[in-house]
């Protein structure tokens, strides 16, 4: 059996093609299966009693009088559950212990260490009973309120309360990268220094489907969780280590998905929710999260400040550079400095320079917890990078683009650490591409011109680093099964799990094109199950078409095999000699059809002389990774009175590799764009500095952009096929959120002269800034 | 589901009257756009509620034998926009009200409802202070009359005594006939908005358009309750239409306006803003009206 | 358990006839999704400000989660699962979602596609400004609202018989406007 040594991938014209997403059909009649779809009505129902203190020891909680409520079936506080703690983050596991995650949650504790951690829950025969029996309950707590820390630099001072004891300062993590000699190369003579502070805000991911699971009991001493997450298979363990109890003897079943952004990359309520219902005998148990807890008792993403110093040469080159960074990680671990530490990796790849020092910490302070939101750390550290970018541009008076083709990763850049290659001119590619759409060469230089009046205009272009995939880091795995139908329709399985990013149509094409088949018949089996389901980890890090394409091109090349072996006994033909194109096999010298899929898959299973069920499974180990580049230009108009920025036009150009669905790849631009654009202008979580209790903590408070705060959004690619890659693509879930804000930034220093140096550039920052630079006069009002 | 103790649904005016002498503990729910939402927040949790939503005849707006306008309490927001009479006589207030949430919020919530809250944000609130509605009550013993300004007594009350309904809003024709007006919105995005400052203005020119007649201008978030500001009109009625007045009006605002400092937006931001849409709305009033201010 | 309070309502729910005895607490997504299984009715914010719940009530979209189940009675209401035709048909603006992207992760998708169906029945056509103001009641974290906006402005547009400007709709992101626009309000005004 001899398989084509194609290169790229095989062809039969199902790849590159924007069919319709599989689930878009049940999507649009509204028959689609959210977890809550799933859940019996007769379900008990769960609220979460959650600290009023930011910091504190609970001394007691009174549970009498809510347990009287009728309708409450039990109220559980952190003095009944075991003290295993266990790690959240869906992080690969690791084998080495000094490659674990930190394991500081507990399903209910008795040290809560934000304002609304979770100290005890009810259990009530409907939510009504459970609201009830919380609002009794909060009076009936006993703490040792102890001083708490909002903001990283004060969790660092010394005399700072500590939150977790094996953690001096606060700071959970510091990491360190040295190239070359910064101190000597600043000496240099002639260098224009350039220095900044930048400042971004905690933000949430605001999937419009809450957080929700439910549990029961199956069997002997078993339990099955329906979840709301990415990471099926990383719940599994992480219940098991909650609960103490082998991994085997949980199930965790995902249904269709309302959005996960990173915020279900990541253990939430599911450990909680099988101890419940284990306390209660197996009993179907839900917790279905309000948005506001959504907001403060899932994740949040890292809000972050970035000290950047450059040294630079008269002709606008780089002699060394300083990064500093401090992310503020919350209370738990979560996923912890994988963030950090991200930003700080790309700092010297994407502007190359031989002397660099960057510093990174993440750092515990009294708030919700910080975890993986789609960029993982990208989103703040381009924003801070970009605006230095543009910071040493204007310095030394060279245009911003200019000094950014001059300055960026050159074609041939090979990372040692990850063996990432930039194979193609990506950056001036995408640059041209957007540029010409946007017009920017000329606007660029209108908007130049000196400007005066309430209204002014200015144009901004911003880059990003971004790889695919989390390998060298972790560990990347993807597992396939692929099983033959009676009519030759296929099955596919998979642990990349749909999320509405399309990972069911991607596999679904690359699938029919590897076999030969039409799109019709394959079907992607949708929703995990942790019983059913090859092992695998989940969506995250953009991976998801990358790496489940090579378990599915492994897989289905095994599958092709396995069919046309099978042809042979029909056909008598040699299997190098046939193939499969659009349903039929073919003999490859002339081109006839010798049998039907259908015929041949019939024959497969009911033959008397030789049935088999035809099926493959293979586990693919993938030791790559791939750069994932492109960029962004926001052209803006700023009503400088009202400290108004209107988003006139935005262009997103990104380098994917090839395409797979245009249309559904498009559409992930889209949506990185308007998550930016929320970034850029108007999201940030609050509290209050009294209390730690978090201010706007909903969707009318919290200000995610609306159909109205939105120009047409315009996402575009240049496709260099990606030679590490199965299929020639790579990430694209995340990067177009991350040259947002920075891009936007710069078109707002254009249209202003002010280079705001935080995150949002919503009417209050703006006003700040014009004031303070005189572009507005402060109102001497009375009082 | 909603922690509510008993919901009793009036049948009419007067039944809800009754209702509320009955359960006089009881809170009316017109759309409930409000009052749901702070059920579910546990403000007003488990409390009775006499529903009043089913009663039509609260609902529309008419011009009565004196050529008032007459809202009923009832009537959507969305209504109120798409109405005739208050395009062609009082276009401002359907455009406030165009902006509250969005599409379905408006279909549910009613101006009753978004006045008697007693909030200062209400978008319609300051609009009906600046055109000096009458508010219409409706209790045991019949029918009485307030203005809107006495009808605010602090923030989150208003003046409803034991059993008593809102039942119209008024707007007299000396009050809007000849008139035009602005209203401006400030929030930090364009859509699902709660007002961070909102301003309205109203101005009747003279014949020639060359003199501001008289100019009403009210404010929401400037206060703990929508309000006027007397200063600012006292000085340009009777004044020429020019950039001058219109700036000096502008600025005689913060004579009057006591806005406060809290996480949605600082005092001195919103008191610039509050000088800036003075300015705009009160162009915007005398454009609508025919004139132009150089 | 205080004595429970019940109420027949009657109503007609997908253009067809019903009553049900529902709880006095429950909201009209509570009774659709519990009591007729409507699963395209979702909960995403439960006070109005997200807009998956939304249903079309006498020809107007409402926020279900804000409504109580009992001010259904003898109204005419309209999930997403009574747009499609006798044999299971989609709706022009249904088919529109798919063919243009404009579902991901689908669960703000019912709600968009009810408010748009409303907008769409009144025949009008909209400029770019007023569509986006008459959807500005549903939130949605993955589209952008770019590939709904198509969606729904091609529907428009093509049940005008206006398929070569349809068919433009695409190619119209980048809008070079010379006039500056001063903010002279939260937004425009859009009499719908």
């Amino acid at each position: 059996m001899s398989m084509d040594n194609r290169y790229p991938a095989p062809d039969n014209k199902v790849i590159g093609k924007p069919y319709p997403r599989l689930d878009a059909h049940d999507k649009a009649i509204g028959r689609t299966k959210y977890t809550d779809d799933l859940c019996d009505k007769g379900a008990l129902c769960t609220r979460i009693l959650h600290s009023t203190v930011a910091n504190g020891i609970v001394k007691s909680i009174d549970t009498s009088e809510a347990e009287k409520i009728p309708g409450v079936v039990a109220v559980f506080t952190c003095f009944d559950c075991e003290k295993n703690y266990f790690p959240t983050p869906g992080h690969p596991w690791s084998v080495e212990p000094s490659h674990q995650d930190v394991a500081d949650r507990l399903v209910l504790t008795d040290h809560p260490l934000y304002y609304g951690d979770d100290i005890a829950a009810v259990v009530a025969e409907d939510e009504i009973a459970a609201a009830q029996a919380i609002r009794v309950l909060k009076d009936k707590v006993e703490y040792e309120e102890l001083p708490f820390v909002l903001d990283v630099f004060d969790a660092m001072k010394e005399d700072a309360p500590l939150l977790h004891p094996d953690y001096p300062g606060n700071v959970m993590a510091h990491t360190t990268i040295r190239q070359g000699n910064y101190e000597e190369a600043i000496k240099e003579k002639g260098l224009t220094r350039v220095e900044g502070w930048y400042e971004v805000p905690t933000v949430q991911h605001c999937h419009i489907e809450n957080f929700e699971c439910f549990a029961y009991g199956e069997g002997d001493d078993r339990y099955v969780c329906v979840t709301s997450t990415q990471i099926p298979h990383i719940v599994r363990r992480c219940i098991g280590q909650a609960l103490g109890m082998d991994w085997g003897k949980f199930r965790v079943i995902k249904p269709y998905v309302g959005g996960g952004f990173g915020n279900k990359q990541d253990t939430l309520y599911e450990p909680l929710c099988v101890w419940l219902s284990m306390k209660l005998g197996g009993r179907l148990v839900k917790i279905d999260v309000p948005r506001e807890e959504t907001f403060v008792n899932n994740r949040v993403r890292h809000g972050e400040r970035f000290h950047i110093i450059s040294y630079l040469r008269k002709d606008g080159t780089f002699a060394a550079r300083k990064y500093e960074a401090w992310a503020d990680q919350g209370a738990y671990s979560s996923h912890g400095h994988a963030i950090a530490a991200k930003g700080l990796n790309a700092f010297p790849q994407l502007y190359p320079c031989d002397n660099i020092e960057g510093d990174a910490w993440t750092v515990y302070t009294n708030k919700p917890v910080a975890g993986a939101m789609r960029g993982y750390g990208m989103p703040q550290a381009s924003y801070a990078m970009e605006a230095a970018a543009d910071d040493c541009a204007r310095a030394i008076g060279m245009d911003p683009l200019e000094f950014k083709r001059k300055n960026l990763m050159p074609v041939g850049f090979v990372h040692e650490f990850s063996h990432n290659e930039l194979y193609s001119d990506t950056f001036n590619q995408c640059f041209d591409k957007g540029g010409a759409t946007i017009g920017y060469e000329k606007k660029f230089k209108e908007y130049s011109k000196p400007q005066t009046g309430d209204i002014r205009r200015g144009i901004g272009v911003a880059t990003y680093w971004y790889n695919t995939a989390v390998y060298p880091i972790a560990l990347e795995t993807s597992s396939c099964r692929m099983v033959l139908n009676q009519d030759g329709s296929v099955q596919v399985q998979l642990a990349e799990t749909e999320i509405g990013q399309g990972a069911d149509t991607v596999a679904a094409q690359m699938t029919a094109d590897t076999i030969g088949l039409s799109l019709d018949k394959v079907h992607t089996v949708s929703c995990q199950d942790t019983d059913i389901t090859p092992f695998g980890t989940g969506v995250y890090a953009s991976r998801g078409t990358y790496t489940l394409g090579f378990s599915v091109r492994k897989t289905a090349e095994a599958m092709k095999r396995k069919i046309l072996e099978y042809a042979y006994e029909l056909t008598r033909m040699p299997d190098y000699i046939m193939d499969i194109v659009d349903n039929n096999i073919i003999r490859k010298t002339d081109g006839r059809v010798l049998i039907s899929m259908k015929e041949l898959a019939t024959t497969a299973l009911y033959s008397r002389d030789h049935s088999v069920h035809l099926t493959s499974e293979e586990t693919a180990h993938i030791k790559s990774n791939a750069y994932s580049f492109g960029c962004c230009f926001a052209e803006v108009e700023v009503d400088i009175p009202m400290c108004r920025v209107r988003l006139l036009n935005i262009v997103n150009v990104h380098d994917c590799g090839q395409l797979i669905n245009p249309a559904l790849a498009e559409a992930q631009v889209h949506g990185g764009q308007s998550m930016g654009i929320g970034y850029a202008l108007s999201e940030k979580l609050l509290f209050d500095e009294k209390t730690g209790r978090p201010l706007n903590n909903n969707l009318l408070d919290y200000k995610l952009s609306s159909f109205m705060d939105h120009p047409r959004l315009v996402g575009d690619f240049v496709e260099n096929y990606e030679p590490t890659s199965a299929y020639g693509t790579k990430g694209l879930g995340e990067p177009p959120v991350c040259p947002v804000a920075p891009a936007i930034r710069a078109a707002v220093a254009q249209a202003t002269g002010c280079f705001i140096n935080e995150l949002p550039l919503s009417p209050d920052v703006l006003y700040k800034n014009f004031v303070e630079t005189g572009l507005i006069q402060e109102e001497g009002g009375e009082d | 589901m909603y922690d509510i103790k008993a919901l009793y649904e009036a049948t009419s005016v007067q039944d809800a009257c009754r209702l509320l002498t009955e359960h006089p503990e009881a809170q009316v729910i017109a759309g409930g756009s409000d009052v749901l939402v702070q059920v579910r927040e546990g403000k007003r949790a488990g409390k009775e509620l006499v529903s009043i939503y089913m009663l039509d005849e609260m609902r529309g707006v008419s011009i009565d034998d004196k050529e008032n306008i007459r809202i009923g309490s009832l009537t959507s927001f969305s209504n109120i926009t798409k109405n005739p009479i208050i395009q062609e006589k009082i276009g401002v207030l359907g455009e406030a009200v165009n902006m509250i949430g969005g599409p379905q919020v408006r279909a549910i919530g009613t101006i009753g409802g978004n006045t008697c809250n007693g909030v200062t944000s209400a978008d319609s609130a300051s609009t009906l202070h600046a055109w000096e509605a009458i508010i219409e009550i409706t209790g045991p013993d019949g029918v009485r009359c307030t203005p809107i300004k006495d009808f605010y007594i602090k923030a989150g009350t208003v003046d409803l005594r034991l059993g008593e309904i809102q039942t119209a809003i008024l707007i007299p024709k000396e009050s809007y006939d000849n008139c035009f007006g602005h209203y401006i919105k400030y929030g930090k995005r364009n859509a699902l908005e709660i007002a961070n400052i909102g301003c309205s203005v109203n101005v009747r020119l003279s014949d020639d358009k060359k003199k501001f007649d008289r100019v009403r201008i009210a404010y929401g978030v400037a206060g703990p309750v929508p309000m006027r500001v007397p200063t600012a009109e006292e000085f340009i009625n009777g004044k020429a239409v020019n950039k001058k007045n219109v700036e000096q009006f502008a600025s005689l605002v913060l004579k009057d306006i006591n806005p406060r400092d809290s996480w949605r937006g600082g005092k001195a931001f919103r008191q610039h803003m509050a000088v800036e849409m003075a300015k705009r709305a009160l162009i915007e009033s005398v454009k609508k009206a025919g004139g132009e201010v150089k | 358990m205080s004595e429970r309070q019940y109420k027949t309502v009657h109503f007609t729910l997908n253009g067809k006839p019903v009553e049900k005895n529902v709880d006095v607490r429950a909201s009209l997504t509570d009774m659709l999704r519990n009591d007729y299984r409507m699963t395209s009715v979702k909960k995403g914010c439960e006070v109005g400000e997200c807009g998956a719940c939304t249903v079309i009530i006498n020809g107007e979209a409402f926020d279900s989660c804000i409504y109580l189940a009992v001010w259904a009675e003898g109204k005419e209401i309209t999930t997403l699962e009574g747009l499609l035709g006798p044999n299971g048909e989609l709706s022009d603006i249904q088919q529109a979602f798919i063919d243009e992207t404009a579902i991901q992760c689908g669960f703000c998708s019912p709600g968009f596609i009810l408010s748009a169906w409303e907008i769409l029945n009144t025949g009008k056509e909209y400029t770019d400004e007023e569509l986006r103001k008459l959807l500005s009641g549903h939130l949605c974290r993955c589209t952008g609202y770019e590939n709904i906006f198509r969606a729904v402005k091609k529907t428009m547009l093509r049940r005008l018989g206006k398929e070569a400007e349809a068919e433009k709709v695409d190619k119209q992101g980048i809008v070079d406007k010379k006039e500056r626009v001063p903010f002279a309000s939260l937004d425009p005004t859009v009499q719908a």
